[in-house]
């Protein structure tokens, strides 16, 4: 019988350090979709240790957790990899009779991490969204399309995102973003 | 580049969204007691105006979320932009009512 291994996609990739803008792969995640509306969305509270944020396009973090607002009633629900299957089961235990969908994407999607002062320039050469502050602040996040790859960028500081991309898009989206990043230093 | 008002997310550039086809048809009640050009009527046709058209468009490399939009079909204006469950604003908006 085959022993299962689990691969990371972008393993092979080495960071991008030393220039205005930097590059490497999150650490391997567990990840969940969680749609809920009203008591069922309330319920979630406690076994998040935030309440899910109401605010369209917006992060609420609970220590090493955090809820990404992606609909009225979506949400992405990410843990460190070791911590997914505590959540998991303490969200069951918490919606158990609601009506609730709670779905693992763990292996579905992989992140990157891009910072820098370079890094929203980097976002627009392939993201058409206004990365200013005003428009786009710390704690955002949203879907969107990134040069014509799904993802999920959120801001995690005034010159950091995280990138959430589906798994075969991974080594296209880290390529697109490399050569936005050689153009951008060389700018 | 065109920007489109989510409802739910704000103003947000077109390649988020998809279009959705003609809003407010409501799917007849009871099907079988339609005559067959009732039915296909139902199905197929829809009133293609130029000008003013409330439309069906879905923010899907976004929410996710259908919504409805005024749109003038010959400027390619979006003239408002409202939830599912709202009633289409009144015909004093857009350029139209300002002239
Ligand atoms: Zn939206």
């Amino acid at each position: 019988m085959a022993e299962l291994l689990r691969t990371l996609p972008l393993a092979d990739f080495a960071p991008l350090t030393g220039r205005p803008v930097r590059l490497v792969a999150a650490a391997p995640a567990a990840r969940f979709v969680l749609r809920a509306r009203g008591p069922a969305a309330a319920a979630a509270a406690p076994a998040l240790g935030t309440p899910l944020p109401a605010i369209a396009c917006r992060a609420a973090v609970a220590g090493e957790l955090a809820a990404l607002w992606l609909g009225p009633d979506e949400w992405l629900l990410l843990a460190p990899a070791a911590a997914g299957a505590a959540l998991h089961a303490r969200l069951v235990a918490a919606l158990g009779g609601m009506a609730h969908a709670l779905t693992d994407i763990g292996h579905r999607q992989g992140a990157m991490l891009l910072s820098g002062p370079a890094a929203t320039a980097t976002l627009n050469a392939g993201c058409p969204l206004d990365f200013d502050p005003e428009a786009f602040p710390v704690g955002m996040c949203t879907r969107t399309v990134l040069a014509r790859a799904e993802v999920v960028l959120w801001r995690t500081g005034a010159e950091a995102f995280r990138i959430e991309a589906g798994r075969s898009f991974l080594p296209y989206v880290w390529r697109f973003l490399e050569e936005a990043a050689t153009a951008s230093a060389a700018a | 580049m065109l920007l489109i008002d989510c409802p739910y997310c704000g103003p947000r550039p077109e390649i988020e969204f998809t279009y959705g086809g003609e809003a407010h048809r409501a799917r007849p009640a009871d099907p079988a007691a339609l005559s067959d050009e009732e039915w296909a009527g139902y199905l197929y046709l829809r009133r293609n105006p130029k000008g003013r058209h409330a439309e069906r468009w879905r923010h899907a490399h976004g929410c996710g979320r259908f919504f409805n939009a005024l749109r003038d079909t010959v400027s390619d204006a979006f003239l408002a932009t409202y939830r599912v469950n709202e009633t289409p604003p009144p015909p004093t908006i857009g350029p139209e009512a300002a002239a």
